[in-house]
């Protein structure tokens, strides 16, 4: 079983995620963006970022959780290997998020072979029921 | 989905369902086809759809699929009863292509041409992830934001004449940097001086072919072999910072409700956050202009060092491919302010237009039409027929056809570096996977797409020009 496949988009990449809970294929997802970028299975476990994110539905909540790999990224230099212990809560009508990112500043000893601009809505499906997927098109 | 064949390059949409106007494609039957696989035509129907929009939604020759608008889309909207999409710019605000010419021939410069495209990689830093030299304060990037690449020469980057050669004159004055996220700020800091990843390049080109000799010598163009630099980049995190954060905000504020696409979420002209976003594009779109106009400073210093002398390296042009702004355009008989927006595409302004400069009044502003990765790349000139057929617009470039992850299974980095260094064409990346990302088998015939622009009148040829040193980030 795949964590994550790629298909064909003439100009971006468009994925889908799955795992056994919603958090987990959301963890999936960051690791098939890291994907466009960096091996994130060369990526040591140096550094831990403790995540909170929010957004209004749930498809918000995961374009906002994978645009954090980015931020960091372009801010910090930070190379995601690993996203754990998401959990996912709805509060007053607002979706939040919890995650630990794990892995290493880059100071030049890892390749990075791909540019991610943005996470879009485009194409974006979320099934939140098993068997549980997303579908997440970047912009690249 | 009816298509209506206007003649052999236009193609149209009638307006149908809850279309406000029509919309017109240029593309051969060929273009044509390959549009056709995608959603390239849905897309064009739903920005038709958009309140406010004028004339017609106009698709052009390279377009493909985009989010909300399709790449090489452009629509113009009223500015009191229109909207302002960030879906209609695009990520990568201000990504654009700056053109320095030389006096110099490709023999002048062919024993040194490894060595200047080393130094070049060494000055401009490049990569994904990849600081630039000059890390900024926030007040800095701000003054960066307000100005654009006026702060670059003011900052010793480059000549008074360059600005004068940009579009906008380099700054675009409404732009506002109090209305920048700090999280967009944050990703601007290390960025500034960077040719960033991706498509992004900077090619040493010679002059392959001069179609209109006496548009060419305005524009700098004299001969055959002529060398030429190439700049192709944008405004990286700040601008995709910029588009992320106005597409929550316009989200949370309009709702999502009748979007037939939630990426052409957009806010009114006149609305508060339309008003927040235009600033703040604008300010994204500087970033970008101040980038591009350090890079190339970057470049003459090169030639300097390693030829001995860097003048006559002026700027030809520095073009937009992804912005809104207010222009004036002819609606039904009247001149009439718009909010025009292009998405993957070059304003081509003919003869007499007040924004090109004094310079290229009297035949058209060049458009800066870059390929892909060790093709040709072409200049072509604004005609007054554009600004009737598609606002004063045409192609921005050659345009994918297959994906990236696709194209890294076909292709391997080295094996593509071999085959251009067969071809007399010096390549320097940061990532190997990157340049088979990149392989020009993965886009379409660029030869096509100005060959279209140019037969539908929108651009017409002027010269084209082809690499001997590839740069990628």
């Amino acid at each position: 079983m795949f964590n994550y496949k790629f298909f064909h988009h003439t100009a971006d990449a468009k994925f889908q995620a799955f795992g056994q809970t919603l958090e987990e294929t959301f963890s999936h997802a960051a690791l098939a963006v890291a994907s466009l970028m960096w091996d994130w299975k060369k990526i040591a476990k140096n550094i831990d970022i403790p995540l909170i994110v929010e957004g209004k539905d749930l498809e918000q909540l995961l374009v906002n959780f994978l645009e954090e790999i980015l931020y960091l990224l372009d801010t910090r230099n930070f190379l995601l290997g690993l996203a754990e212990n998401v959990s996912l809560e709805k509060k007053d009508g607002t979706w939040s998020l919890h995650a630990l990112f794990r892995g290493d500043v880059n100071e030049g000893e890892y390749e990075i072979y791909g540019d991610v601009k943005a996470i879009t809505y485009n194409e974006i499906i979320i099934n939140d029921r098993e068997p549980f997927m997303v579908q997440v098109v970047a912009d690249i | 989905m009816e298509l209506k064949r206007i003649d052999a390059n236009t193609w149209e949409i009638p307006r149908h369902a809850n279309m406000r106007v029509s919309a017109v494609i240029y593309a051969s039957d060929k273009l044509l086809a390959g549009v056709k696989g995608d959603k390239t035509l849905l897309q064009a129907k739903n920005v038709a759809c958009l309140q406010g929009i004028q004339r017609k939604a106009y698709v052009m020759p390279d377009a493909h699929q985009g989010y909300g608008f399709p790449i090489g889309g452009v629509a113009a909207f009223d500015l009191e009863e229109g909207v302002i999409s960030p879906g209609g710019v695009g990520y990568d605000i201000n990504c654009g292509v700056r053109l320095l010419k030389t006096d110099y021939t490709e023999r002048d410069i062919s024993d040194k041409r490894k060595l200047l495209l080393a130094e070049i990689f060494k000055e401009v830093p490049a990569g994904v992830g990849k600081g630039g030299t000059t890390r900024l304060s926030r007040r800095v990037l701000e003054e960066v934001c307000a100005k654009g690449a006026e702060w670059a020469v003011a900052n010793g980057y480059g000549t008074k004449q360059d600005l004068q050669r940009t579009e906008e004159n380099g700054r675009m004055q409404e732009a506002d940097p109090s209305f920048l996220s700090q999280r967009a700020l944050e990703r601007g800091v290390p960025q500034l001086g960077t040719l960033g990843a991706g498509n992004h390049f900077l090619e040493i080109q010679k002059v392959s072919e001069i179609f209109e000799q006496d548009v060419a010598e305005v524009f700098g163009i004299h001969s055959i072999d002529q060398v030429m630099v190439m700049i192709h980049c944008g405004s990286r995190g700040l601008g995709h910072q910029v588009a992320s954060d106005y597409i929550r905000l316009m989200e949370n504020k309009f709702g999502i409700r009748g979007l037939p696409d939630r990426e052409l979420i957009n806010a009114p002209i006149r609305s508060k956050l339309g008003n927040s976003y235009y600033k703040s594009m604008s300010a994204a779109v500087n970033f970008a202009f101040a980038n591009r106009q350090m890079i190339a400073h970057w470049v003459r210093q090169v030639f300097q060092k390693v030829i001995g002398s860097s003048e006559g390296m002026d700027q030809v042009y520095d073009v937009c491919h992804n912005v809104a702004k207010f222009e004036d355009h002819t609606i039904e008989g009247r001149i009439k302010k718009v909010c025009i927006h292009r998405k993957g595409a070059t304003r081509s302004f003919g003869p007499g237009r007040r924004e090109i400069p004094e310079i290229y009044r009297e035949v058209g502003q060049p458009v800066l039409i870059p390929g892909s990765m060790g093709t040709a790349s072409y200049i072509l000139v604004g005609t007054s027929k554009a600004e009737e057929l598609s606002f004063g617009s045409t192609a921005h470039g050659a345009g994918r056809v297959m994906s990236r992850h696709e194209a890294k299974r076909r292709f391997r980095g080295e094996k593509i570096k071999e085959e251009l260094e067969q071809k007399g064409i010096e390549l320097r990346s940061t990532s190997w996977r990157g340049v088979a990302e990149e392989a020009s088998q993965a886009y379409k015939d660029v030869d096509e797409v100005v060959r279209i622009s140019h037969e539908a009148g929108i651009g017409q040829l002027v010269a084209k020009v082809v690499p001997v040193g590839v740069m990628k980030g």
